[in-house]
């Protein structure tokens, strides 16, 4: 911003306050990635005697470590995937509402109300979800079980609760659908305007323009977007360990009172009560939750940054 | 006037061949009125116990959905027809986004009000409470205690790595730092409880370690991410004339930030900084790790157990007593007081941003 004034290269006086602020903003700048840094370094640290622990120092049967993390990452990619197949279409169409078809004075309004829905502190939506949706949808699951029980994910028998992983991935597209929103709406209001008015002037409808212009412009925004909320319920923790009703295997069926279980709901199931090894088995499938949403944060950033640079829009 | 045109036939093409402005709304109106003839039928022949209201507004618009389809196919043309279709679908998937909204805020309401109006909740403490009773005095202030320290952590480290980036940093640190920042901001809550317990654990050589101080520097890595973000957008907006100006008139640059470009973005940092707080005051698996629970008072963040909102929330929930009506009544009564103070920030940054932020355009 003030490259201006610094090519005419008139070096300014360095005053004692100017060279301590400055010190001060690199420190503060460094020590963000330094904690980083940390998370992942106490993180190993205290993990290692998990990779080398005996048998016997996990709860259930497994031989090792690797054995005892597989169900719980799959439970987690399970339960994401579920809550993104749901949450990334509404969340598409919610944001295109408010972009593109709301009345211009209530827009503002509405994508404030959506922005509430992602204040709501996790612990509620694990209150909501088992006090208010599963025994709402429980009896929906079981006329599912009824008539479509020969699909294999719909097998029965019907959980009597409704705590199956089906409820648990609603309430995680409910979570995680105000992050897509945010991010879609963002990038829907930058396509060029002038795309937009060429595209309506041609005679195209409202749908085609946004077929012809919006959605092409803003796809790299919506992968990344449905990325970042993937992070979010990935590692989304309360709500989970407050709806499922858990088991320690690889389960598909969505209906059933079996479900595998999710790390971070794992962690603070166990974590209260652990003791000696088990506390670092736990810190270990915590340290396996961070690298995988680690690395789709990272995979996000880069598509979000790269469209940046070439989109033109900034 | 109008005679005129309304006597004539209609050629103009772009008038031809169009539903009524009001279209969407009538059929809408209609569909939800036959399927709710066709459920009142059902209902009175005594098949069902109750008319079906879930039933009525879902299979109505979906009635509405083909209803107008066909009619603006048969009217419009396949592509208007198509456009109809799609405004309709986008306005549904709106209102599906709000009825758990609307659903969560009014449940917790209502189930919280019970004990949330009690007279000892916020007075009280679980000590020695079996059964209905007692409140959630020492979780309240354990909150406040826990999230105020984590604040006064992330706000200066995330102010000054802000005006880093954006006034001082070039190349590859600042890169590097906006990257990983951006990163940050995905960290799973959980993962920060288990950095600040394994640091901790750690650093005092004790395994079964629990005090709030750890749970501060759990919510600060959540949050320093989001102070940074917001305070950045907000030092961005200021006006680089102002800069200028600071500088002809021979200010340093220090004092330029300082004096100048601080002030102008306050109200922006100010906001960003209580939804920030909004988000992480509501983090429960961090707390639960670092901070533990307890029933009873603790003032000290460096010693001991400390109770905060969300923890008492699950608690409750999670071991519930004999009386286990009590236990849940409680649950929803914190809930509550949590949307509460959350609404309240999130509102409270709003009216900020709007009164105080700097009138630019005239």
């Amino acid at each position: 911003m003030t490259t201006a004034v610094d090519r005419i290269a008139i070096k300014a006086k360095e005053r004692p306050g100017d060279r301590i602020f400055s010190t001060a903003t690199v420190v503060a700048g460094s020590l963000i990635l330094a904690v980083l840094a940390a998370v992942a370094l106490f993180l190993f640290v205290q993990s290692i005697p998990a990779f080398v622990a005996p048998a016997d120092a996990f709860k259930g049967d497994f031989s090792n470590f690797w054995s005892y993390v597989a169900p719980l990452a799959f439970g987690t990619a399970w339960s994401a995937f579920l809550a993104l197949l749901m949450a990334v279409p509404i969340a598409i169409a919610v944001a295109l509402f408010i972009s593109h078809y709301a009345p211009r004075k209530l827009a503002q309004g509405l994508g404030y109300l959506v922005d509430l829905l992602a204040a709501v502190p996790s612990v509620v939506f694990g209150l909501w979800g088992i006090g208010v949706l599963a025994p709402m949808v429980q009896p929906f699951y079981a006329s599912l079980v009824e008539w479509f029980g020969w699909f294999p994910l719909f097998a029965g028998p019907v959980s009597g609760t409704g705590r199956t992983i089906l409820t648990v991935a609603i309430v995680l597209a409910v979570m995680v659908l105000p992050i897509i929103t945010a991010i879609c709406r963002e990038i829907f209001l930058q396509t060029p305007v002038l795309y937009e008015e060429a595209s309506l002037a041609l005679g195209a409808t409202r749908w085609e323009m946004i077929t012809m212009a919006v959605l092409p412009f803003g796809r790299a925004g919506i992968i990344s977007a449905s990325m970042l909320g993937l992070g979010r319920a990935l590692g989304e923790t309360m709500a989970v360990a407050m709806v499922l009703s858990p088991n320690p295997e690889v389960i598909f069926q969505l209906l059933t009172s079996q479900n595998s279980n999710t790390i971070a709901a794992n962690i603070a199931l166990n974590f209260p009560e652990a003791h000696g090894v088990g506390v670092n088995i736990l810190l270990a499938t915590g340290l396996v939750l961070f690298v995988i949403t680690l690395i789709v944060n990272m995979i996000a950033r880069v598509i979000i940054n790269r469209r940046k640079a070439f989109s033109g829009a900034n | 006037m109008s005679t005129v045109t309304i006597s004539s036939p209609v050629t103009n093409s772009l008038t031809a061949g169009k539903l009524p402005k009001n279209a969407p709304l009538m059929v809408l109106a209609a569909s939800w009125l036959v399927v709710g003839a066709f459920f009142t039928v059902i209902f009175l022949s005594g098949a069902s116990e109750s008319f079906n209201w879930a039933g009525t507004l879902f299979f109505g618009t979906v009635l509405y959905c083909i209803a107008l389809y066909l009619f603006s196919y048969f009217v419009e043309g396949i592509r208007r027809a198509k456009d109809r279709l799609v405004t309709a679908l986008v306005a549904i998937a709106f209102v599906v986004a709000m009825i758990p909204l609307i659903s969560l805020v009014g449940t917790t309401i209502v189930n919280g009000l019970p004990a949330f109006l009690t007279p000892t909740f916020f007075t009280e403490s679980q000590r020695n409470v079996v059964g209905a009773g007692g409140g959630a005095l020492h979780a309240i202030i354990g909150t406040l205690f826990v999230t105020g320290l984590a604040t006064l952590i992330s706000v200066p480290i995330g102010l000054l790595t802000a005006i880093y980036l954006t006034e001082y940093g070039r190349g590859r640190l600042a890169r590097g730092i906006t990257f990983f920042v951006d990163v940050m901001t995905g960290i799973p809550s959980i993962v920060a409880g288990l950095f600040a317990y394994a640091l901790f654990s750690l650093l005092f050589n004790d395994p079964g370690i629990r005090f709030g101080f750890g749970g501060s520097v759990a919510l600060s890595v959540l949050m320093i991410p989001v102070v940074v973000r917001s305070s950045e957008e907000m030092l961005k907006l200021v006006p680089n004339e102002l800069r200028e100006a600071a500088y002809a008139l021979g200010v340093p640059k220090w004092l330029t930030i300082v004096k100048v470009v601080l002030p102008t973005s306050l109200a922006g940092i100010v906001t960003g900084v209580m939804i920030s707080i909004s988000r992480v005051i509501g983090e429960t698996a961090p707390l639960l790790i670092v901070a533990g629970f307890t029933s009873s008072m603790n003032y000290d963040l460096f010693s001991e157990r400390m109770m905060t909102l969300p923890v008492f929330v699950y608690n409750q929930y999670a071991s519930q007593g004999a009386d286990s009506q009590a236990y849940i009544d409680r649950a929803w009564a914190g809930a509550l007081t949590l949307i509460v103070i959350v609404m309240l920030l999130n509102l409270v940054a709003r009216l900020v941003a709007r009164t105080f932020s700097p009138k630019l355009g005239r």
